[in-house]
């Protein structure tokens, strides 16, 4: 019995594994690619191969002095070069530091004639060479495939490909093969035949005209890994995979308390305000007030002397800092000091993706306590209503675990959208705070409601929201104490 | 059957510079080097300069000729530049590729010697 528990503890020594340096990607994969061993890479043209590919013998001779050998098929030295140039890699300074060697290995088809037996002892012969001359411990084919538009020997290049494969784990070197992706097999020329142990794939999808990237790791051989798709972005400093944290649950929490800089409401949450680290939601239909919470959050923070940043997706900056200053509050003042950052631009402007990666970007550069999302809906319209849960799910995620409180508003429709909220993202948020217009005779009247807020007292009372000269007020609604008495 | 005539004389001999990569002296090595210098002889007396490289002796010549397959033979001049791959026994294919025959052109003239 004791000795059956040994065999299932995690104690057993696992496979051994080299850090990619991938953000992300060594979370999804327990510890990164398998080392000693090749890793098949695959995916459609632009899918992001090449980059992974890179990436990861970047990472691994600038994070942990592991140089890399690059053999390319497909781009020239130089063009790597200036390609990764973009992304932040110095290429020719980890050339020069003998931490990374690029062959650019040249195939035309045209001239080349086969005139009887051969084998790929050349390719070998490089191979070789490259990993001795810098005492490589990763390699990187880009794209071995290229092979076959060389030679029209099948059966030798197969032949070759499985020395290749095995001589390749005889050297010790962890590799990385890229694949095109066939149209029945994963790769053009069935590759994962060879290579065997741990299978990628990359997407790149377009779905309403807007594009997301995906990472899924479709085998792993001695490894558990993660297996849904997770998203992945390029931004300006390589990959990120997203893995879903939020099924993590790691945020740490705070019982600090912030104001949300309107004192009748913060009476409602207990005369203290939100949690400072949490996620607030606003809903409400057009018309409800909903940036006015934002901007008075905004503005209390700012008064501290805290930096608060303010993604604005209906209104530009000089409209949104001219509305609030007709209740008070001076946008442009914060704005000058430095306290206040306005991000606006156009939920459609680009996918789910670039928008995380640019939120992750102006979160990381500006460093704010509090983050407002105004309003968090049109993001619907840049992707798929569940594909907007996940991406918001990693962004408060990201946010709260940056330990920022974020304000989010959100628009609700009178009828079916507002249950689409109840789902969607008021799970996410820790305090939802319901808007509501009712008609009075001629008269609409502004209400607020507080449907949940977790770990705090507050009240249930719906009371009546005044917005005025001087911001938001929230007053009892008058008549109804004597009604329900 | 294709059938094979011999290129037309020309009035200038081709100086020929061919380069010939082999990976140590296995039999296939051999088998191209033997070959070569037979066609050479046979097809391109006196005016032929081969040179036959090993690249497990000297890797870095792979990589500046662009090697990937062993044998592989370069001609670089006359041009265009142009790769052999194997142990060129296949000759006929080799002729064509050298421009010492054409495929397909009867009536013309042998190069004759």
């Amino acid at each position: 019995m004791a000795k059956s528990k040994n065999v299932m503890s995690s104690g057993m020594p696992e496979l051994p594994k080299v850090l990619s340096g991938i953000q992300g990607l060594d979370e999804i994969t327990f510890g990164g690619l398998p080392k000693g061993r090749p890793t098949l890479i695959c995916g459609g043209p632009g899918c992001g191969k090449t980059l992974l590919a890179m990436e990861f013998l970047c990472r691994g001779a600038v994070q942990y002095n592991e140089p890399g050998v690059f053999i390319a098929f497909e781009e020239k030295e130089q063009d790597l070069v200036e390609n990764f140039a973009s992304l932040g890699f110095d290429l020719k300074a980890l050339i020069k530091h003998k931490k990374l060697a690029i062959d650019y290995v040249y195939i035309e088809r045209s001239e080349i004639e086969e005139t009887g037996e051969y084998d790929l002892e050349g390719l070998f012969v490089r191979l070789s060479a490259a990993i001795d001359s810098i005492g490589a411990k990763r390699v990187v084919l880009d794209t071995i495939e290229a092979l076959f538009s060389g030679f029209s020997n099948e059966s030798i290049l197969r032949a070759e490909l499985r020395r290749l494969f095995r001589w390749l784990k005889d050297k010790g070197v962890t590799a990385v093969i890229t694949g095109e992706k066939g149209e029945t097999l994963l790769t053009k020329h069935g590759l994962e035949e060879y290579v065997a142990d741990c299978v990628i794939f990359l997407d790149h999808r377009v779905t309403e005209q807007i594009s997301t990237r995906r990472l899924k790791i479709i085998k792993y051989r001695g490894s558990k890994h993660g297996t849904n798709e997770f998203p992945f972005l390029i931004g300006d400093n390589g990959i990120s995979v997203f893995p879903m944290t939020s099924l993590l649950l790691l945020g740490r929490v705070s019982s600090q308390r912030i104001s949300s800089g309107v004192k009748s409401l913060d009476e409602m949450f207990g005369n203290k305000g939100y949690f400072r680290g949490s996620a607030i939601l606003v809903s409400g239909s057009a018309g409800s007030g909903k940036t006015s919470f934002g901007a008075q959050f905004v503005d209390s923070v700012c008064r501290e002397g805290k930096r608060a940043l303010y993604f604005a997706f209906e209104e530009s900056e000089d409209q949104l800092s001219r509305n609030m200053r007709s209740i008070g509050i001076n946008l442009k003042n914060w704005i000058g000091k430095g306290l206040l950052k306005i991000a606006a631009n156009r939920a459609t402007l680009c996918g789910l993706e670039m928008h995380l990666v640019m939120a992750h970007n102006a979160v990381k550069e500006f460093k704010p306590e509090v983050v407002v999302i105004d309003p968090l809906t049109t993001m619907i319209g840049s992707g798929m209503a569940n594909e907007t849960k996940a991406m918001m799910a990693r962004l408060l995620d990201f946010l709260k675990n940056e330990g920022i409180t974020v304000l989010a508003t959100d628009l609700t429709l009178v009828g079916a959208k507002s249950e689409e909220t109840e789902i969607g993202i008021s799970s996410l948020c820790d305090t939802w705070m319901r808007l509501s217009m009712e008609s009075q005779g001629y008269k609409r009247m502004r209400r607020i409601t507080i449907i949940k807020s977790r770990g705090m007292k507050h009240t249930h009372e719906t009371k009546d929201l005044m917005i005025t000269n001087n911001g938001l007020e929230i007053k009892e609604i008058p008549g109804l104490k004597e009604n329900v008495q | 059957m294709v059938k094979v005539k011999r290129a037309p004389k020309t009035s200038k001999p081709n100086k020929y510079v061919l380069r010939l990569y082999v990976a140590g002296l296995s039999p296939r090595s051999q088998k191209a080097i033997k070959n070569i210098r037979k066609i050479c002889d046979e097809h391109l007396p006196g005016q032929c300069q081969l040179t036959i490289n090993d690249i497990y002796q000297n890797p870095i010549l792979a990589k500046n000729g662009q090697i990937l397959a062993a044998p592989t033979l370069i001609k670089e001049l006359p041009l265009p530049l142009r790769r052999f791959v194997g142990d060129m026994s296949d000759t006929n294919k080799l002729l064509v590729g050298l421009d010492l025959r054409f495929l397909d052109k009867p009536g013309i003239d042998p190069v004759a010697r």
